[in-house]
């Protein structure tokens, strides 16, 4: 088995989960979103204010939000350890590797906080 | 015929290279690649490479015909070559080149062993030999065919990114092969070793083995059985 001590939860099943399950939660907003467009083609800011600042939507944006999160760290920390790797880069990897890992973790956190500044401080 | 073949020699040569060598198809006759190769050996004995049973059964001759994986003694030139086009052969690609043709297959039989291709039974050892029923043996059918040529591991660009980690599909058609067996005992070791992020799951499931198996065998269906076995499981 490989051993590694980076990835969300350390095992692949678990990963594998969340990236399909964060999914279909990503598809079902987008859809939802699209539907706004679709059935409401003149919708005005307030309109749009208050289907967002309805508790359920809250709740399914904030569920959304977080599985976008998951969902883009399980991304990324792929795409480092497929392209930053000693074999690719040399042995500088180990060290790019972790700085690009930590900045994503960074950037991800600081959306999260940052949308959930947005979504649930609507007035 | 206009033949390109990738040249290397590690010891002597600073980088690769490719050699055109011209090679005089009898008329009327559909060759197969690895024919070509031996007229043009004719020209320059010092082109290697790796053959052996020449008809598609011991998986010597995998090698990058055109750009595409395959075995020289089976595939035919008019299935690769557009007429009037030259026939360009380059080793698999992703292994550490020995020489021209021939690849260093370590780290791909290192990912075999780590499956444990053998049966692993705690029953005791029967006077003849264990059973299985027509049924239970029909599940190995696709399974048990691979002949380790390595045109599909080396065709994934997952195993060209961790051949260290991720097991390949060559690898995992053999792991499902032995998950699959009825009289195989150690399902639950045999997933333990497989639940990490690496060995299963950096299959992304672009299906690159299942294009190029010469034995029309499909690693993706095999590896997505031991994915649901694992999620069975672990749930």
């Amino acid at each position: 088995m490989v051993t590694n001590v980076s990835n969300l939860g350390r095992s692949g099943v678990y990963a594998w989960v969340v990236q399909r399950s964060s999914a279909v939660i990503l598809l079902a907003y987008s859809l939802f979103i699209l539907g706004c467009f679709v059935f409401h083609p003149d919708m005005n800011y307030e309109q749009w204010k208050a289907i967002f600042f309805s508790n359920a939507i809250r709740i399914f944006s904030l569920i959304t939000l977080l599985a976008l999160c998951g969902h883009a760290w399980i991304g990324m920390w792929t795409i480092s350890t497929d392209y930053l790797t000693s074999r690719q880069i040399g042995s500088s990897a180990t060290f790019l590797r972790l700085a690009f890992q930590t900045f994503c973790v960074l950037l991800i956190l600081i959306y999260l906080i940052w949308g959930i500044q947005i979504f649930w401080n609507m007035e | 015929m206009l033949v390109s073949i990738y040249r290397y020699n590690p010891e002597t040569d600073d980088k690769p290279r490719m050699q055109d060598v011209e090679v005089e198809i009898p008329a009327g006759k559909d060759l197969m690649v690895l024919d070509v190769l031996e007229l043009a050996k004719r020209q320059d004995q010092s082109v290697a490479y790796r053959r052996s049973c020449r008809e598609g059964v011991c998986g010597s001759d995998g090698m990058n015909i055109n750009g595409t994986n395959g075995l020289a003694c089976i595939t035919p030139i008019s299935e690769v070559v557009k007429p009037g086009k030259k026939l360009v052969l380059r080793p698999l690609p992703g292994l550490p080149v020995i020489r021209d043709l021939v690849v260093d297959m370590s780290i791909f039989y290192k990912q075999f062993e780590k499956v444990k291709p053998y049966l692993i039974t705690d029953t005791p050892a029967p006077v003849m030999e264990r059973l299985q029923s027509p049924e239970d043996r029909e599940k190995l059918d696709g399974l048990y065919e691979c002949i380790l040529c390595a045109c599909c591991s080396t065709n994934c660009p997952s195993f060209w990114w961790n051949p260290d980690k991720f097991i390949g599909p060559a690898g995992l058609l053999q792991a499902y092969r032995f998950l699959a067996d009825s009289r195989d005992t150690a399902t639950v070791e045999r997933l333990a070793g497989l639940e990490d992020p690496f060995s299963v799951f950096r299959c992304r499931g672009i299906m690159n083995c299942v294009a190029v198996c010469p034995k029309g065998l499909n690693p993706t269906r095999a590896i997505g059985h031991i994915r649901s076995m694992l999620i069975r499981h672990g749930a």
